[in-house]
């Protein structure tokens, strides 16, 4: 058990970077962490803390096994110094039982709801205020959230009236109890604990994240939500997510993420698995905003995330949309495989690379079935020494007869020293499929700032209108709520890039 | 107009470069509040540098001589603050953004001069109010507000698109680069009407032009029309100068200034 301290800045340094990365702070909390470092106590430990079934830290057992075997994937044209895993910690979470009521709740997670932007109403629920969920959102905004901090989600906004509708959306530490059927019969029947070094450790040591269930014909209420949080130092941050959409359903869902600034890289290795069956669409979004370090490149999270979803279903739907903004190294692929017939993949990126951040990133699609479609959107924007490259792969496989993959991708370069790359990987096995592929890279054009600036915008506000415009078919995809969230995030990171 | 007033724009033996080139070589020009001035010249003789020089676009270097906008030094200002100073510059070729609402666009721009003088910004729905009512004084199409800033907009659909900026944004000095250049008769009208429309007491204007055609499709003649060639004016005159510059084309009137 530790108490988590500062990590070492004088007020006015802190309040200097605050104003980069804003959601940097720390709360002071007192947080339980397990001893230091990963091997196999550790996995029984995690495992035993979430009070898990035997098939489930068997599960873990064996992902751990194989993991101590695997090699990290090195293609990505990312570089940064090697990972040490004995040098983190992977669980932590805030001391003591879930709370009951106000009063048991520590004042600084509820101020860390507020930091975070929480809307009031649901901080109140977060928190397990009594009587909570029965008063109506001052902004009538109707948002189920599920918070996760550092290894455990803390709490899930909404509970009552999703089951009203036969929705079931819990910390999946939660799901493992209380619905072991259905945890069983998905976890890892997308991504396999064996898929990649990064899953497999997810594997091995996942503490929480959401699960959801969507039955039958039913279209989820609200949109779901969830904000990742890692607090606690030294602290690796692995959660997993698991969505079924059963047939003919429909749920949207978004995450968002966060952290403090520290001077070492923690790392995020998440894993997020969507099923979608006949009929049904999923669409999951994220703004992920990891502090990406320094200018100089100090610190920053390692986000090595494998995401996919299986179009399980005929003329079943499933679409990524992705800002990414922070992070010092993103390695995240958001994929769709497209199983059932008449099945749609959709995959809609922004990624900035500001300062030092490098992103490898980008989408596969594989279609696997007749009269597939996919559609890939990508918009990336390099700024400073920013290192971007858009990876994508479309397969059509010989028996996906009629399908069709269209890709746009877009590149932005602001500034002289910042990298752009492109890497499409085509694979047409079959006669008749179609893949089209467009792509281009272009200077944010002066002219245009100059036309903005000629009408007494500031050469940042008009870099932001330029850049927001280029964007605007990737952040029209997101849920209202937050694409305006979204739009501000992009301004605050791309911030002194010009000008 | 009394000659005793500081001018609203005072050029003062202006030089300038772009990429080490000398352009502008000694451009002497002064306007009064609520005068209306031509520059008139032919292709390539600096007419786009001069515009460049006095909104400060990158690239475009003053060597010697002063700028004053009401008094105000511009040389040393960006091209945003020359706006707040009062300067506008109607573009021969107005970007287009993609993905950027034109309502978008003029909001920034106009809760930006709302900031600038204490006032509260617009939100979109008072900021409409104010926009269709300035759409109506151009006139010009409602529908163009609705689209992406400049983007498939007609030559003189940019023109009056301009013309509503500077409606918004009541500068002092208008300076309208080649407002004429790639519109039919029909908008060649409609736009002079808007720009005449445009003009009161304190409001100067500095038309540029290669052709005579917009001086003619104006309701008042213009207060001076200036000849410009190899980088400054050669020749002043009222109104009448532009149609001896018709009658009798560039190369007479320049080599007989020299």
């Amino acid at each position: 058990m530790t108490l988590t301290t500062p990590d070492g800045l004088t007020g006015s340094e802190a309040a200097a970077r605050t104003e980069e990365y804003r959601w940097g702070f720390e709360t002071q909390i007192e947080t339980e962490t397990a001893p230091k470092g990963l091997n196999e106590q550790i996995v029984r430990y995690i495992s035993a803390k979430q009070n898990e079934p035997e098939w489930l830290l068997e599960w873990r057992l064996r992902a751990f096994a194989r993991w101590q075997k695997m090699a990290e994937p090195n293609w990505a044209k990312l570089s940064f110094a090697p990972i040490d895993y004995q040098d983190a910690y992977y669980w932590a979470a805030p001391k003591g039982d879930k709370p009951k009521s106000l009063d048991e709740v520590d004042p600084a997670l509820l101020e860390t709801y507020e930091k975070l932007g929480i809307p009031l109403h649901e901080r109140a629920i977060l928190a397990g205020v009594e009587g909570a969920e029965n008063l109506a959102p001052s902004d009538g905004r109707q948002v189920a959230v599920d918070a996760v901090f550092d290894s455990v989600s803390v709490a899930t906004t909404f509970q009552e009236t999703l089951r009203k509708a036969g929705v079931i959306f819990c910390p999946i530490s939660e799901a493992v109890r209380e619905y072991p059927e259905l945890v069983r019969k998905y976890l890892g029947s997308v991504v396999p604990p064996g898929d990649n070094k990064h899953a497999c450790l997810n594997s091995a040591v996942f503490t929480d994240g959401s699960f959801v269930y969507i039955p039958e014909g039913v279209r989820c209420p609200m949109e779901l939500s969830t904000y990742f949080r890692i607090n606690a130092a030294k602290s690796g941050q692995f959660e997993r997510t698991l969505i079924i959409a059963e047939a003919g359903s429909y749920v949207s869902y978004l995450e968002g993420c966060t952290a403090p600034m520290r001077d070492e890289n923690q790392l995020h290795a998440a894993v997020v698995e969507l099923v979608a069956l006949e009929g049904a669409e999923i669409r999951y979004a994220t703004v992920q905003n990891w502090y990406p370090g320094d200018k100089d490149g100090k610190g920053g999270i390692y986000n090595f995330v494998t995401k996919r979803g299986l179009c399980k279903g005929r003329k079943s739907r499933i679409s990524w949309t992705q800002v990414e903004t922070g992070s010092a190294i993103t390695w995240k692929y958001p994929s769709c495989v497209l199983l059932g017939a008449e099945s749609e993949g959709e995959f809609y990126s922004v990624a900035v690379t500001h300062n030092r951040q490098q992103a490898d990133t980008g989408t596969k699609m594989l279609h696997l079935a007749p009269q597939t479609r996919s559609r890939i959107i990508s918009k990336g924007i390099s700024a400073g020494h920013g290192r971007q490259t858009y990876r994508g792969r479309v397969k059509i496989a010989p028996q996906a007869t009629g399908a069709r993959s269209f890709t746009q991708c877009d590149s932005l370069l602001i500034g002289a020293h910042c990298e752009a790359h492109t890497v499409p990987y085509v694979e047409n096995l079959c006669r008749g499929g179609i893949v089209e592929h467009e792509a281009t890279t272009s200077r944010l054009p002066e002219e245009q700032l100059f036309y903005c600036q000629s009408r007494g915008l500031s050469a940042e506000q008009a870099a932001g209108l330029v850049v927001n415009g280029f964007c605007r078919e990737v952040l029209q995809k997101l849920p209202m709520e937050f694409a305006v969230e979204a739009d501000r995030l992009l301004q605050v990171s791309l911030e002194g890039a010009v000008g | 107009m009394s000659k005793s007033k500081t001018p609203v724009l005072e050029v003062r033996g202006l030089h300038a470069t772009v990429e080490g080139e000398e352009i502008l070589q000694g451009v002497d020009l002064s306007i009064q509040a609520g005068e209306m001035h031509v520059l008139m010249g032919p292709n390539g003789s600096g007419k786009s540098t001069l515009t460049n020089v006095l909104a400060g676009r990158e690239g475009y270097e003053i060597t010697a001589g002063e700028i004053l906008l009401d008094g105000q030094n511009l040389a040393v200002l960006s091209p945003e603050e020359r706006a707040w100073a009062g300067l506008f510059l109607g573009f021969q070729y107005p970007s287009a953004v993609e993905g950027l609402a034109n309502t978008t666009f003029l909001r920034e721009v106009v809760n930006g001069k709302r900031k600038r003088e204490g006032k509260e910004p617009l939100d979109p729905l008072a900021f409409l109010r104010v926009l269709r009512e300035e759409i109506a004084k151009i006139p010009m199409p409602e529908h163009l507000i609705r689209r992406n800033l400049n983007v498939g907009f007609s030559g003189g659909e940019k023109k009056l698109n301009e013309i509503l900026q500077l409606a918004l944004l009541e500068p002092r000095l208008a300076v309208l680069d080649e407002t004429d250049s790639g519109l039919d008769l029909d908008a060649l009208r409609n736009v002079a009407s808007a720009i005449h429309r445009q003009r009161t007491p304190e409001r100067s204007f500095l038309l540029i032009t290669h052709y005579q055609r917009l001086i003619g499709a104006l309701e008042v003649a213009p207060d001076r029309v200036h000849i410009f060639a190899r980088g400054k004016i050669v020749r002043s005159g009222d109104a009448k100068l532009a149609e001896q510059l018709e009658q009798q084309g560039y190369d007479a009137l320049i080599s007989e200034a020299a």
